[in-house]
């Protein structure tokens, strides 16, 4: 019986793998909370037509903070060049949730900032742990994503936010 | 077999599902997606006597896990394949050999949400219901049953849960079952919804059933709690609290007293652009909660006490006196202040300046004994022992574009027989500073290093640290981390730590290999810590989505 398992979920595997490549990636639908406390549903994660980034970070992630502190800089810039959107999503557990509304301020961040205090989202998304970022296009689909955070990763997002936003194709 | 078939079951509709799409109905219908991860850590040991690493008979330990997720509009459906091969030195070894643990499927229409098989979920804060996993340290309390979630009105959420909790590769052997609602006040009134002041209220109520057994005791079967929770925002302004009431749970963690547990979390925050400032404190009485009374150290939870402490990142203040809540009695409270220094100005220099001060203490509850099987009688308004101390600050500064720095000070004072259950070991009072700084020689490249020193008369003495750390964004990394025990009051342990990685990155695929000693260490998220006992050799870690 085991052996059963193992071959479906081998096949399962082959077939997800072939599978997956001929489908668009889009975001899933997973209710969360914005800093104000309401409920939001990430099929409402949107901008006209326009690229977004959705960055999974937590308080206690340093390389984390350390690109979003980094983009931070930038960030006017890139809204006014493409007209991209940041979601930083927060996966602070009850610990440290009450403490990222006074972080995120402290550091004057203008993201859209979104709670995710049980990793629900985290898990639709496929995050196997943070940093990770996605960046979507116009139409809703995960077109790149990175599970690390170095200096100058930062500028690699913003390279492929540019070429969206012109319309070119991603490779 | 039983189990085999379900999770057989499970498998078959979903290969069904996915070459059904892919081949018959491509063109006409949505044909939904699959998606998921992987992650392996696997680890070769060698013998070292000096550092006491346990021998390993397998030489060779691996722990894996893969995740599927199929979509289609309304449906999803998931497994999680896991694999410990044996299971690595540092996590339980009630992990051992394959299985599926974790498989649902979920309908979602209009305001109304169905999840049957395994689910996580969480009431409030979760002080009377969290099911969460953090695969990193092993733990994963995963119910298995049925959840409902439901709208009833717009502003009012309601949730009900029924399940058993997964226990490794099997089951807790009690039920769980709960219920939530939530009401978001300027949602539900029109007359409230321009107002800036926004006020949510809930409620929670959840009951375990564990038969008893017991020859002596006679203990309760059925074991409730309620919570009770309010939040408000207004502006910069948040307050947060929740009240938590179980009835007498006699259990091995609490000695077996039929006294009634009790929870109190309050949490207040202002923030404006630049400054953020977060107090919060929080009384816990007696709260174990556990679908098994007789179980310990992270098994069967069914509720969450967060420690509210700074949850640190610098290794030797992360790993080495980490703290965690001690659900028999607590009292601790915990301040910590953002404050950005505006760029261009006198102080905060070109590029701004962030300073970071917390302070945080934890202690027992100031009890008397009483002869009944009520254990004690708690007096609230005065502290116990001193469990955990922990003061703070930071101070972060960009001096040119290509380089900023951190410095970091904190001063612990730390509880060792509570926090890490050890016998008249007593207090242990440490200083830390970290001198953190990176460097950009260009777009791509960067070194990272870090300073780090810790210095205290008690336990394993003083210790020093220093990372470096190159990074070519965005595929590579080659980190070093020496760590010396340099003041242990054993000369034989004055030991150095030496780890080597190299990394490699494509999009979302990493891969690490490493080499080195790894000292003993305590590794925390949240509330829940794992104990690391002291490794030599190599390591591989991939993880991937997809």
């Amino acid at each position: 019986m085991k052996k059963l398992t193992f071959i479906l979920f081998v096949v399962v595997g082959f077939l997800t793998s072939t599978f997956a490549q001929k489908q668009d990636h889009v975001i899933p639908s997973v209710d969360i909370k914005k800093l104000d406390g309401s409920t939001f549903n990430t099929s409402n994660i949107k901008n006209e037509g326009k690229p977004m980034i959705i960055d999974f970070w937590a308080t206690w992630c340093s390389p984390c903070k350390a690109e979003l502190n980094a983009i931070a800089e930038e960030y006017a810039d890139w809204q006014k060049e493409t007209g991209v959107v940041l979601y930083a999503i927060s996966i602070d557990d009850a610990r440290n949730v009450d403490k990222v509304a006074p972080y995120v301020n402290g550091k004057g961040w203008e993201y859209e900032v979104l709670s995710d205090v049980n990793g629900d989202f985290k898990r639709a998304m496929n995050v196997n742990n943070v940093p990770h970022v996605f960046v979507i296009n116009g139409n809703r689909e995960i077109v790149y994503q990175q599970n690390s955070a170095a200096p100058g990763d930062d500028k690699k997002l913003y390279d492929i936010v540019k070429k969206l936003a012109k319309g070119e194709k991603i490779d | 077999m039983k189990f085999n078939l379900l999770r057989c079951s499970v498998l078959l509709i979903l290969t069904l599902l996915t070459s059904i799409n892919k081949n018959t109905f491509a063109q006409g219908l949505n044909a939904g997606e699959i998606h998921g991860n992987f992650q392996l850590d696997a680890q070769y040991y060698n013998p070292d006597s000096a550092i006491g690493a346990l021998p390993v008979p397998e030489k060779f330990l691996m722990n894996s896990f893969t995740n599927l997720i199929y979509t289609n509009g309304d449906f999803s459906a998931g497994v999680r394949f896991e694999s410990y091969l044996n299971t690595m030195l540092g996590f339980d070894p009630r992990y051992v050999g394959n299985g599926f643990p974790y498989r649902y499927a979920s309908f979602n229409r209009d305001n109304f949400s169905i999840t049957v098989g395994n689910y996580y979920e969480q009431f409030g804060s979760g002080l009377i219901f969290r099911s969460y996993e953090e695969r990193g340290l092993g733990f994963d309390n995963a119910m298995e049953g049925v959840r409902v979630k439901y709208t009833l009105l717009k502003g009012i959420h309601l949730k009900g849960i029924i399940g058993k909790q997964r226990y490794y590769f099997n089951q807790g052997p009690g039920i769980v079952r709960g219920f939530d609602g939530e009401i978001a006040v300027n949602e539900l009134l029109p007359s409230f919804q321009e107002k800036k002041t926004k006020v949510y209220i809930g409620g929670s109520f959840v009951s375990k059933y564990q038969v008893d057994q017991d020859p002596i005791y006679v203990l309760p079967e059925n074991v409730g709690a309620w919570a009770a929770r309010l939040k408000v925002n207004h502006g910069g302004w948040a307050f947060y609290s929740e009240y938590a009431n179980k009835i007498n749970d006699p259990s091995s963690v609490n000695n077996f007293v039929y006294k009634k547990g009790g929870g109190l979390l309050v949490n207040t925050s202002y923030s404006q652009k630049g400054l953020g400032i977060n107090l919060s404190g929080k009384i816990i009485d007696n709260m174990n909660f556990r679908s098994d009374r007789t179980a310990q150290n992270n098994d069967l939870l069914i509720n969450y006490l967060p420690a509210l402490t700074r949850q640190h990142t610098y290794n030797l203040a992360a790993t080495i006196y980490p703290y965690a809540t001690q659900p028999n009695g607590e009292m601790a409270y915990q301040g910590d202040i953002t404050y950005t220094l505006k760029k261009d100005s006198k102080l905060g220099g070109k590029y701004g300046t962030t300073i970071l001060v917390n302070y945080a203490a934890a202690n027992g509850l100031n009890t008397e004994p009483v002869a009944s099987g009520l254990g004690y009688k708690p007096d609230y308004f005065k502290l116990g022992d001193v469990y955990y101390k922990d003061f703070n600050i930071e101070l972060q500064k960009k001096i040119s574009k290509p380089l900023k720095f951190t410095l970091f000070y904190a001063n612990f004072a730390y509880n060792k027989d509570v926090a890490q259950g050890k016998v008249n070991e007593g207090m242990v009072y440490a200083n830390i500073e970290v001198l953190e700084f990176t460097y950009k020689f260009n777009d791509k490249h960067a070194l990272r290093m870090e300073f780090q020193a810790l210095q205290t008369k008690q336990d394993m003495g003083d210790w020093a640290t220093i990372v470096a750390e190159y990074t070519i964004s965005p595929k590579w990394f080659f980190s070093t981390v020496n760590q010396y025990n340099y003041g242990n009051p054993n000369k034989d342990s004055r030991l150095l730590y030496p780890i080597g990685q190299i990394g490699f990155i494509k999009n979302s695929t990493r891969i690490t290999l490493g080499y080195g000693r790894q000292r003993a260490g305590i590794f925390c998220i949240g509330g829940i810590c794992r104990v690391v006992p002291a490794s030599n050799g190599a390591t591989i870690s991939i993880s991937s989505s997809f």
